[in-house]
């Protein structure tokens, strides 16, 4: 093909990718914000077959490549449940960085000893970031899969290991300048590797998605960097926007849990052990039967029901919305506090409860909803804990302080729904758990919920 | 100018395209942003394709490959997991559902 003509229809995809962002910003244009990036990908996929210089000696290869990774990803994107959602988009992530990792592996490979400096830069940059991002995704994928431990892993001298490794990573790095060798490329490759987990298991709970967005804004750049090796505009343009919307969708994340992105990272290892909570096994907890629920709620004029992550593991979202139709036509005025990162991931509970077709008006946004829990009879927590712990608001030194949470000990009265006494994601002991007004229903959500609506419609 | 300015100024256009695009979005549209954002760069297929087509050795086209099924996952997944998470979104009834409808739709 024509370098012109190519160069232009490049030109197209990039725009298309530009579109894409800007269309997923919005949630009218969100949808087709996607598609439009989906085809400019499937374009450009075509478009480099016929770019010019191409050799097509391996053609089938890549072909049968391209054809796996279809029947690999796709059913893994269509089955996956909802609940799974963020572990998926790190494990794709996680890929993609080892995908720029290897493609800067084989660039290397094939980089002479003409080479300039700046392309082995860019090259031995892909390689370590692409690294980091793949094992760091792994483990955030084993984390949220709560195949490890989801708190944060913290062991003596922790941080000068890590200060080593990314010492011993930078200081192989050098000698892959130097050398142009095989060797010094495989050590440095490892150390990255390393480096990637260590920087991930100080990362507890909640945290962990904030952490996804920053690795994809780090796999982002590396393929902005492979593209400068590679000569490819598109790659450049198509990382650096993912870099650079990364970084702010990370900051926008951190913000909304109140936390700097600095103490996201770093914070584990300034942090004390917490003191254990005192006597904590040994207090009394009230707990109800799904009649004294089904009470309480026939009788109060507004519930606000606060979904958390035990909501979508137990996939009530159609429960809890014919509990919340049901009260509707009983009278009762019903609202959805929504915390900004209830759940493992920020909006994912206006994901799950748009999926059960909750009218839109009802889900209320933690600021709006936070002024009314005064005027609220009952508070209905589903599975949710962290975001509505007041330990983020009066024991500074755990692990969410300074964390805005839903003000629900305002409210007449809690009920909270839960599988166990077992504390939240991020390992916090709940002191709502144990006040007065405070009623705790055990059992897997849907289940409680179930039996909730049929005690309502006997009464 | 020298290709290398150019490749800069690419980048840095870029840079600041990517902050202007996704500076004011609601938190219900991080994840699938995220998820978007995460697809898009699984345009490295472009790049594992292009560096598989020019191997010389198998320990390259060995590597090229394992890249190019990588990149796929990346992109295909992520495109298709994100208009997933984007569908819940579209139709959404503007009127409340009537209370008849209680119990009829879960699947």
């Amino acid at each position: 093909m024509n370098t012109n003509l190519y160069g232009v229809l490049i030109l197209a995809v990039s725009v298309c990718f530009i579109m894409a962002l800007k269309g997923l910003s919005s949630p009218k244009s969100a949808r087709r914000g996607n598609l439009i990036g989906a085809a400019g990908a499937f374009v450009a996929t075509d478009l480099v077959f016929w770019a010019p210089g191409m050799t097509h000696q391996h053609k089938w290869w890549i072909l049968g490549a391209i054809a796996f990774g279809v029947v690999v990803g796709v059913p893994a994107a269509r089955k996956i449940q909802m609940t799974q959602m963020p572990q998926l988009v790190a494990l794709f992530n996680g890929v993609g960085g080892g995908a720029a990792a290897l493609v800067a592996i084989v660039e290397y490979l094939k980089l002479g000893s003409g080479a300039s400096t700046a392309e082995v830069v860019a090259t031995v940059f892909t390689v370590i970031v692409g690294c980091i991002s793949f094992s760091g995704s792994i483990v955030t994928f084993l984390k949220l899969q709560e195949i490890m431990t989801t708190r944060p892993v913290v062991f003596p001298g922790g941080r000068f290991v890590i200060a080593g490794t990314l010492l011993g990573t930078l200081g192989a790095a050098e000698w892959v300048i130097h050398s142009m060798g095989n060797t010094s490329l495989a050590v440095m490759a490892v150390l990255a590797l390393l480096f990637g987990v260590l920087f991930v298991l100080p990362v507890g709970g909640a945290d962990v998605p904030i952490v996804i967005s920053l690795l994809n804004a780090f796999t982002g750049l590396t393929v902005a960097a492979s593209g400068y090796v590679l000569q490819s505009t598109l790659l450049i343009v198509a990382g650096t926007l993912v870099g650079a919307s990364g970084t702010i969708l990370t900051r926008l994340m951190a913000a909304a849990m109140g936390r700097s992105l600095f103490g996201t990272l770093f914070g584990a290892f300034t942090a004390k052990p917490q003191a254990a909570v005192e006597g904590g096994e040994a207090r009394s907890v009230k707990s109800g039967s799904p009649d004294d629920v089904a009470i309480l709620l026939n009788y109060a004029q507004r519930v606000v029901i606060v979904p958390g992550f035990g909501l979508a593991v137990a996939q009530a979202q159609h429960t809890v919305r014919e509990l919340a139709d049901l009260l509707t036509s009983k009278g009762v005025d019903i609202a959805y506090g929504i915390h900004p990162v209830a759940g493992r991931m920020p909006g994912h509970m206006n994901v799950l409860l748009a999926e059960a077709n909750v009218p839109y008006e009802q889900l209320v946004e933690m600021d709006e909803v936070n002024p009314t829990f005064p005027q609220t009879d009952v508070v209905l927590v589903v599975g949710a804990n962290d975001v509505v712990n007041p330990a983020a608001k009066t024991s500074p030194g755990c692990p969410i302080y300074g964390m805005p949470i839903l003000d629900v000990a305002s409210a007449g009265n809690v009920i909270f729904l839960k599988r166990s006494m077992r504390p939240g994601f991020a390992g916090i002991e709940n002191e709502l758990l144990y006040d007065p007004k405070t009623t705790l229903l055990f059992g897997d959500a849907k289940d409680s919920l179930t039996k909730v609506v049929s005690a309502l419609k006997a009464l | 100018m020298s290709s290398n300015l150019v490749w800069l100024s690419i980048f840095v256009l870029s840079v600041f395209i990517g902050f202007e695009v996704v500076s004011k979005v609601s938190t219900t549209l991080h994840t699938p942003l995220m998820s978007g954002a995460n697809a898009i760069h699984g345009i490295i297929l472009v790049g594992a394709i292009t560096v598989t087509d020019h191997a010389d050795t198998n320990l390259q086209l060995g590597l090229g490959i394992a890249a190019v099924v990588l990149a796929t996952i990346n992109m295909v997944g992520g495109f298709v997991v994100t208009d997933r998470m984007l569908e819940m979104f579209k139709g959404k009834p503007r009127v409340k559902k009537s209370v008849d409808a209680v119990g009829g739709e879960t699947k």
